[in-house]
């Protein structure tokens, strides 16, 4: 009986749960709205969520840290526009450039915010929160209001949404979703398997212990930020491929979409426990919901914001309540089978 | 062991003292320099002027200082003032008396504080995650209600009470500023219910042990922020006298700024009351001044970003100096204990 428990961590649970809450969502959203269940509708949302996926990733590493990147809003809008505007001023850049462009820009702004968060000791809601103000202002001041527009960008940039890598039956997946899945399972198995990435759940999980223990926490936490911030640039260019249009506003409010995110895939906004996967799911999640209930007559299109809160309000309080017996009782049993002196290689095993 | 206990205790209100002391330091300077630049800037109608203009932030301000010093946060302040405002505006649009129709608005205020409080006082969540959902699940709220529309038609008596000078030369939100700053002050630093405040901030654990009453307190603190967040939006309906669904979005910025520069510590604890107004004039006469210097709306705003990090970077630095500049001294001043706990 606690072989269940014991195999499944609570965090695949979660995950688990999410991608079952996905389809009851997008099955119960196919009784309700017509042509729902139907290729276009795919493309539509997995294209929206690309974005706020590989945001999210970025996120999910620097909140494992136990700190927070609120600015990540900021750094997408800022991105999108100054790459945007280098491509109208000069098509014949090629696209290998504009992509490290952005995520070069990403990762000097995530630098600044983890600077100052790992080394000036200033935590990260304080510094974000400012830096979310400070790179908006940096854009607003360098655009002087002007707007990048879709004629003067570049051919491949504008087709580059609208292609087709793989075609799936009538299902047409878009090089932009590959990024952002491929990006999802490359973070989450170097979470799992690399030194840094098991480095970020020790300090999430005791910051003092970690510190003790020898880890270079600030070299981490600031790769954290600088990681989240490269994630940012590439979502920038990203926004700026999907929408074509950026104008001084673009990405704002972003931060609330991916925190959100984060937190419905099950990241601790406290450290320590959270998955790259979960933060892709979050995502889907919180896209799926809201594209669907723009299509969907019954409700106004503004309850979106008031389901967004009341879905993340739900998840961290599943987590606390659910996850934490459910931890309570995996722990209880990986304790009685260390308890059994007869079978002490079993006891390794399931620890 | 008393005397290392008195000899840190000591150390530690020279350093609040020197905080506030910087804050009026600056202010002076600030004030000054506006006042050489903008002749009659310290005249009594140009204050007043000033103040009135972001006097609702500044109210939500005393609200928030609880909060933070209490170790929580709470980031749907500006979504509780837009819900109020909207509510108050839809009612009134709806034919309901503007006296009933602000009731109404202040208790749903209440509620929305007391909605954030049962989550993180009953349940235990983290209040950053909880007022997160608030301010977006708030202004979505607000949204539902009056959609992409603006709302005004308020009769004249509310417009002029947001507009137009009540007693002598002050308006109503002034005096209401006023009196509550006076409260404020009492109940933070001199009352019982602000030594819990403290003793929560500084540790739950002490607070536990000490027989304070957690959640109560938590819950006190939260639903006081949500009253007084929506009594702000109320006021900020009265002075514009219309009311759209991004009414007072993104103030969260400027009022956690000002606490925060007011010398009150993001972790709790830490902070008084008198830091917090130096603050609050110190960023107003700030912005006003960057007007003064046609510096634009925007550029004021990043000005205030850069302050919220320089005022817990400044103080970090300057710790980190004096413990290097400690340790480098032989041990006759401190043991390694010692600066380990600076």
């Amino acid at each position: 009986m606690p072989r269940l428990p014991r195999h499944l961590r609570p965090e695949q649970l979660r995950e688990l749960t999410l991608v079952l809450i996905i389809f009851v969502v997008v099955a119960f959203f196919a009784t309700q709205i017509e042509g729902y269940l139907s290729a276009r509708t795919f493309t539509r949302i997995s294209t929206s969520v690309a974005v706020i996926a590989v945001v999210a990733v970025g996120q999910t590493l620097v909140v494992l840290t136990r700190n927070i990147d609120l600015s990540v809003g900021s750094i997408v809008g800022l991105v999108a526009y100054f790459v945007g505007t280098m491509l109208s001023n000069d098509p014949t850049i090629a696209a290998p450039v504009a992509v490290a462009v952005s995520i070069g820009i990403g990762a000097a702004l995530g630098a600044v915010n983890g600077l100052l968060v790992a080394y000036g000791r200033v935590p990260a809601i304080v510094t974000t929160l400012g830096t979310l103000a400070l790179y908006r202002v940096a854009l607003v001041e360098l655009s002087g209001a002007r707007t990048v527009t879709t004629d003067a960008l570049p051919a491949w940039l504008l087709d580059l949404p609208r292609a087709t890598l793989i075609s799936l039956g009538a299902i047409d997946v878009r090089p932009l979703v590959v990024l952002a899945v491929l990006i999802a399972i490359c973070f989450q198995l170097g979470l799992r398997y690399l030194p840094y990435g098991r480095r970020l759940f020790a300090i999430g999980s005791n910051p003092e212990a970690a510190q003790v223990a020898g880890f270079p926490v600030e070299r981490d936490v600031l790769g954290a930020f600088v990681l989240s911030g490269a994630l940012a640039g590439l979502a920038g260019f990203m926004f700026l491929a999907r929408f074509g249009n950026i104008t001084v506003t673009a990405g704002q409010g972003l931060e609330l979409q991916v925190v959100a995110a984060v937190v419905v895939g099950g990241v601790n906004i406290f450290g320590g426990v959270g998955s790259a996967i979960g933060a892709l799911l979050g995502a889907t999640l919180i896209d799926l919901l809201q594209q669907s209930l723009i299509r969907w007559l019954q409700v106004s299109e503004f309850l979106r914001d008031a389901v967004l809160g009341a879905l993340i309000l739900f998840a961290v309080a599943s987590d606390k309540v659910i996850l934490g017996r459910l931890r309570t009782i995996g722990v209880r049993a990986r304790r009685r089978a260390q308890e059994v002196p007869v079978a002490p290689e079993e006891a390794g095993h399931g620890a | 062991m008393v005397r290392e206990l008195e000899r840190r205790t000591h150390g530690l209100e020279r350093r609040l003292r020197s905080w506030e002391g910087f804050l009026l330091g600056i202010l002076v300077v600030v004030v000054a320099l506006n006042a050489v630049v903008a002749p009659g800037y310290l005249s009594l109608p140009n204050q007043i002027n000033l103040f009135q203009l972001s006097v609702e932030k500044a109210i939500v301000v005393l609200a928030m200082a609880f909060v933070i010093v209490s170790g929580e946060i709470d980031l749907s302040v500006a979504s509780v003032m837009g819900l109020a405002a909207v509510v108050l505006a839809w009612l009134t649009g709806q034919g309901v008396a503007t006296e009933l129709a602000i009731v109404v608005a202040l208790l749903v205020g209440c509620l929305c504080g007391l909605f954030n409080g049962f989550w993180i006082a009953v349940i235990g969540l983290p209040s950053l995650a909880v007022t997160l959902a608030g301010l977006i699940g708030y202004r979505g709220l607000a949204r539902l209600l009056i959609e992409d529309r603006s709302i005004g038609g308020f009769p004249q008596w509310f417009e002029d009470l947001g507009q137009r000078p009540l007693i002598g030369p002050f308006p109503l939100a002034l005096i209401i500023f006023a009196i509550m700053l006076v409260g404020a002050t009492v109940l933070l630093q001199s009352s019982g219910f602000g030594r819990y405040v403290y003793v929560l901030g500084n540790s739950v654990q002490v607070a536990r042990f000490s027989g304070v009453r957690i959640s109560r307190l938590r819950f006190g603190i939260f639903a006081m922020s949500g009253f007084v967040a929506a009594l702000a939006g109320v006021l900020l309906a009265a002075r514009l006298g219309a009311v759209r669904g991004s009414t007072a979005e993104g103030f969260e910025l400027d009022i956690i700024t000002m606490v925060l520069l007011g010398g009150v510590s993001i972790f709790g604890g830490r902070g008084t009351m008198p830091g917090v107004i130096l603050s609050i004039l110190l960023i107003l006469n700030l912005r006003n001044g960057l007007g003064l210097a046609n510096v634009t709306g925007n550029t004021q705003t990043g000005v205030v970003g850069v302050l919220l990090i320089l005022s817990v970077l400044i103080p970090n630095l300057v710790g980190a100096a004096r413990t290097r500049f400690a340790r480098e001294q032989p041990a006759a001043v401190a043991g390694p204990g010692m600066t380990q706990l600076e």
